[in-house]
Order: structure tokens, then sequence, then C-alpha cells
């Protein structure tokens, strides 16, 4: 008994080569029993830290490149609960008359059937904050009064939604995107982005002026640039940064731009739940006929959310109230993650916009004009110095992008009963 | 250098671990033995299907030749030669004469009466080859896991698998791996300079005795481990990075599926730090 309470000590007097008691030397009997013990304690904990098998894995390029990604079982179950679309609200007879017809002060569903309407408020309610129900955007006494802000922030988003599902099926393909895609009955969408003051947690060598160096959870948790967003989704900062040739021929991109490159491309695979193999093929990053046809879609939604973040988000900033916007008073706005949440595909590629036909397109009985909504009235958003104001211009529409989108599920059915 | 001459100690009977006096004979200078059979078996079988399968392939550009292994769909089943059943060949191939090679190591150390250091060396580094394209495929469920044979192509597989886990330099056995590659390399280097310059002394001054290369070290770095430790140390060394490299591809895919940056979160997520 008093050996065994000996023992340990006895151990640690070997290993430091004192003499304990009467105890024998053995130096490689006690060395091999004391690694033994510390790396098995080593492997144990570096175990307690990893996943459990079974392992998906898909292959993504042709056999061999190592182009798979591999999606632990236990995992991808939790997120698939997760990314389950709420339950549709059955399909209602028309009441034959348009929105605008029935009820006051409507701006943007104006062409949408009566009864179609009271639907897809019963339906917004439950995708936006199901908790408050209409009150989160009605002052209830009179739903036509606009003076909850949040409802002129709705009238916005709806403005959003239907010019994502009109104009950019090159990303969000036949699956259209709904409140809820971003919203998931919470009324600030979770995974959302502002302005944010650098780390301020490195010192002495590890201090640099380039937002690197400390842990970024944009960038995966790594040391790399903590925010991508600013340069590449709200401005159009070059992402493309790789020469084209073995030796360098005139390609002046730094390592460091490198590194804000790799953040953002960090920050869309930990959006997405993937690996760089999702749309690369590392040997050649920048060669779009040895990437997978994800990448394709990736581009358009990267013209996508610059053109969100600039035409729909920053112009309502004035809408919030002080303590909805960020430190610098900036609104909230849009990354992959927003509507991705993790998933490859938002609600792994569910149609949710298929029973909302009136999501689809534009139903304020004007042409599609979106891109020149009005600013709202209100001081001066005054941006962040990071972000040159002069940088943002009017980007592209997807409709004069020249590359062809690999849609999955073909092409997008015409919605039953869409309004005329 | 005659009392570096094993020969007449190395040819002798006996030590085989199977099969006797089986194949117990030298050739010319080459002990043959049960081993050396097999070894010869599957090197000359694994090396004529590696040529053929170049032969079938588009190129017989050096750099370019790639043999890939099946498509993830074969799962652990036999896929068509064509399409990776000769990669799986091959594969087999590979292992067995490597195993055979390592267990002839085993048969000549036991003829010698000496340790079995070497054998147990190269079984490391077969442990590394046996984790990549068997232990790891096998726990994915899939041979199309397994790195391709090729010299550009195995790199691009490399790089592609490393981008699975976004930065694989975050990967901490990949830490660990690296710094015993680089420590073992060290060792020998300052290792091999120390003998170099101990047996080239300049002038006409006498080759230094190893107590020469001691009292160097102990003046440089304060401490020598010595003309045996120094082997014993590498051979520690060399052994880990071996283990550590097939440690940490083997946990990448099987037991971590995100990026290896984000499994560093458990130690941003410590209560130590407030």
């Amino acid at each position: 008994m008093m050996s065994m309470i000996l023992a340990p000590f006895r151990l640690m007097g070997l290993l430091l080569g004192a003499t304990v008691g009467n105890a024998p030397r053995h130096p490689w009997k006690t060395l091999g029993l004391a690694s033994a013990v510390v790396c098995g304690l080593v492997v144990w904990g570096l175990m307690s830290t990893l996943q459990t098998l079974p392992v998906n894995s898909v292959q993504l390029g042709f056999r061999g490149t190592g182009v798979i990604e591999q999606y632990n079982v236990h995992k991808a179950d939790q997120l698939l609960a997760a990314n389950t679309p709420d339950a549709q609200y059955a399909p209602v007879a028309p009441a034959g008359k348009p929105a605008s017809a029935v009820y006051k002060n409507i701006q943007v569903l104006k062409t949408v059937d009566a009864n179609e309407f009271l639907r897809l408020m019963a339906a917004m309610a439950q995708w936006v904050q199901p908790q408050a129900g209409c009150a989160y955007c009605h002052a209830v006494v009179n739903m036509a009064s606009d003076a909850v802000y949040t409802k002129e922030v709705a009238r916005h988003m709806l403005l959003m939604t239907q010019y994502i599902n009109e104009n950019w099926r090159s990303h969000v393909g036949a699956a259209g995107v709904t409140c809820g895609t971003c919203h998931r009955g919470q009324g600030a969408p979770k995974y959302v982005w502002q302005f944010t003051p650098p780390p301020g947690g490195y010192h002495g060598y590890a201090e640099t002026q380039s937002g690197e160096d400390a842990p970024s959870s944009a960038a995966d948790e790594s040391a790399l640039p903590y925010d991508p967003y600013s340069p590449f989704l709200l401005n159009s900062a070059p992402i493309r940064v790789q020469g084209y040739t073995a030796l360098p021929s005139g390609n002046r991109m730094s390592i460091e731009q490198t590194n804000w490159t790799y953040s953002l491309m960090m920050n869309f695979a930990h959006s997405l739940g993937v690996g760089c193999n999702y749309c690369h093929n590392s040997r050649a990053f920048s060669v779009w006929d040895q990437s997978t046809p994800n990448r394709v879609r990736a581009w358009y939604g990267i013209q996508m959310v610059r053109a969100l973040n600039r035409n729909f988000m920053e112009p309502i900033t004035n809408l919030f109230p002080r303590g909805q916007r960020g430190l610098s008073g900036d609104v909230a706005k849009i990354s992959c993650e927003t509507c991705h949440q993790k998933a490859y595909a938002p609600y792994y590629g569910a149609h949710v916009v298929a029973a909302y036909p009136e999501l689809t397109h534009s139903t304020n009985g004007s042409p599609p004009a979106t891109q020149t909504m009005a600013v709202p009235k209100g001081a001066p958003f005054v941006l962040p110095t990071m972000t040159k104001a002069s940088s943002i211009q009017p980007i592209a529409g997807p409709k004069e992008a020249s590359l062809s989108v690999p849609v999955s599920s073909g092409s997008v059915a015409q919605p039953v009963g869409a309004t005329p | 250098m005659a009392m570096m001459n094993f020969e007449y100690k190395y040819r002798i009977r006996g030590g085989t671990l199977i099969g006797g006096d089986l194949f117990d004979f030298w050739f010319g200078p080459f002990y043959v033995g049960f081993f050396g059979v097999t070894t010869m078996f599957f090197t000359l079988i694994g090396t004529a299907l590696i040529v053929y399968a170049a032969a079938i392939g588009p190129t017989w550009n050096l750099w370019q030749i790639n043999i890939p292994p099946p498509d993830l769909k074969y799962g652990l089943g036999f896929a068509p030669m064509r399409s990776g059943g000769l990669w799986q060949w091959i594969t087999f191939c590979a292992l067995g004469a490597f195993v055979s090679w390592d267990l002839r190591m085993i048969e000549i150390a036991r003829k010698l009466g000496m340790g079995l250091h070497t054998p147990i060396a190269f079984a490391c580094a077969i442990a590394a080859y046996f984790s990549l394209e068997v232990i790891r495929p096998v726990l994915l469920g899939a041979w199309g896991n397994g790195f391709p044979y090729g010299i550009i192509s195995h790199l691009d597989w490399v790089s592609n698998v490393g981008y699975q886990h976004l930065d694989f330099h975050y990967n901490p056995a990949h830490m660990i791996a690296v710094t015993f590659f680089f420590t073992t390399t060290f060792l020998l280097s300052m290792h091999g300079g120390v003998i170099l310059s101990a047996l080239n002394p300049g002038g006409d001054e006498p080759v230094k005795p190893s107590g020469y290369e001691d009292s160097f070290f102990r003046d440089l770095i304060v401490y020598s481990v010595g003309p045996l430790g120094i082997h014993r140390l590498g051979w520690f060394c060399a052994m880990n990075a071996g283990l550590w490299s097939a440690v940490c591809i083997v946990i990448s895919g099987p037991f971590w599926t995100h990026g290896w940056p984000q499994w560093w979160g458990w130690w941003l997520n410590l209560p130590i730090w407030g």
C-alpha cells in the first residue's frame, strides 16, 4: 500500500536523477514508462478535442487529386437539423383583388393578391420574429401606420428579397431566398458583420498595422486579417492575387494582400462549412477550368453580396436606431454566412421561395428599379476611415456578366400562381 | 577500415524468422533469405504494374506520369484495373516489398547479433506510408482517399488535402511532426559537421578523437550528448517525425473535418483568458 502511494514520487525522483529510498535506478525502464505515460496523456488530450467517425466523403474532382469534401456525419446531422426550413403556410384561395385595393399604405406588395398578402404577412412574422408577431413591425392599433421603424426596414428587405430572386438566379438558383433564409426566426439575423476596430491583443514583435496576427473569428480563428468583409464584400478590392506564371513576371501583389484574400476565402469556407476544394483545385486556384462548378456560383455570390450591401443595406443605415448599429454607426451587413449558416447551400438547397411566388419579382407596380432606390432621409452616414466612400461604385448587374452558371436543378420554373 | 568489416560475422547461418535454412544463402555479396525472395517478387510485379499503368496513360513525361486511386464510388472494394485497380495492386505490391525488406533487415540484424534499431526505423517509414494509403482510406471508407503515384500528381494531392482543412499548418500533429523533421535534420547537420571537422582538421594536424567533439559542443552549447547519445537522439527525433506525420494525416478527415485553425477553439476558449 505504502509503495503504491510512494510510487509516483519515486518515479519523479528517478526522472530527476535522484535516488529515492532504496529504489534502484532503472534509467531506461523508468524513462520509457514516464514517456509512455506522458505520450498517453497527450494522445488522450488530443483525441478529446477531435471528432468521431464516421465521415462522408464527396468527390468533386478527378480521382486522386484530393478535390474531396469531408463531412463528419454527426456534425452533418446537427447542421441538417439546424438548417431545416420552416413549414410552409397552406396556399389560400385568391381574393381576386390586389392588396393595394384592400389595404391602406401598401408600397411594395401592391400587386399581390389580398389573400396571398395576408398569407405572406403571417409567414413573415414566422420568419422574422414569431414571438412579437405582427407587432414587431406594425403599430397594432393601426396596421397601416409607419410608426414602427421596422416596418420601413421590412419594405426595403422585401425589395431586396425580390431583387435577389429576380436578378441573382445565377447565385441562388431555383431555391431562392425568403426572409427566413437570413432571419431564422430572429429579428436581427444572427450572422451579420459590422465595422470593428482592429484587434489589440498583440504586442512587441507580433504587433503590426496589418490587422493580422491575432485570432480572427472572420477567418476561421486563424491569424489572418480580421476584417475581410469591408474591402471585398462592401468595396471591390481585387481578390485575385495569384500570378499566372511559374516565375515572377510582373505580378505585384504582396504577401499581405494575399493574406487578406486568404482571410476572405477562409471566411467563405467557414460560412459554408466546406474546405477550399469545394470550389478550387489548389494546384491552380485561379484557373477556372480546373476549378469545380461551385466556383462560378460563388463568383456570382460575391458580386451579389456587394450589390446587396451597397444598394440595400448601407442606404437604410439611418432607419435603424443607434443601438441597432455598429460601433461606428454602421448598419449590419451581409456576408456569405448570413444566408448559408454553415451549409453549402442555405437550407441545403431547399426550394424555399417556390411557395411564395410574390417574392420572386417586383410587386410595386413599377419596373424593377431597385438599384436606384431612394436613400432614406436623415443625417448623412459617414463611413469609417478604412472604407473609402469614393471607392463605392455601382457595380455591374449579373445580366452583364459573361460567365454562364451551371444551375444544378435546371432553369427556375415559373412559380405557380404568380401575380401577373 | 578492416575493423569495420563485419563480413565474417554476417556470413553465418541462422537468425531467420521463417523458413529455416530455405534461401539462407548469399548471392554474390547479397544475402537472399526468404524475405529477399518475397521482396524481389513484389518489387518486380509492382514495378511492372507501374510501367504498365504509365504505358496506358497519356504521357511518358516523367514528371507528369500519374497513377491515381479509384473514384470514391468504389469504396473499399476492387476497382477496374484502368480505373484505379492498378493503383490498388501497386499499393499492395509496394507494401509487400517494403514489409519484406524490413523483415529481411531483422534477419540480418539477428545474424549480426545487433539490436533492431534499423528495422524499427524503417518500419516507422512504412507505417507512415501505410497510414496514408491504407489506414486513412479505410477510416474514410474509400481507397479513393489515398494519394496518387506520380511526381507532380502526389504533390497536387498533398496540396489539396491540406486545403481541405483550410490551413494545414494549424494541425497540431503536423506542427509536432514538422518540428521533429527539422530537429532531426538539424541534429544530423551538426553531427555531420563535427565529425567531418574532427576527421579533416586543417594543415598537418592529426585526426581528432571523440573527446574533441564533446569539447566543441560543451564550449558551444554547454552540453554534449556524446557519441552514442547523438545517435539515440537522432533516432528518437526521426522516429517521432515519421510517427507524428502519420498521426497528422490520419486525424485529418477521419477525426477532424473542419479547418484546422478552428480546432484551436479549445485553446481560445480556455477559461484562463478571463
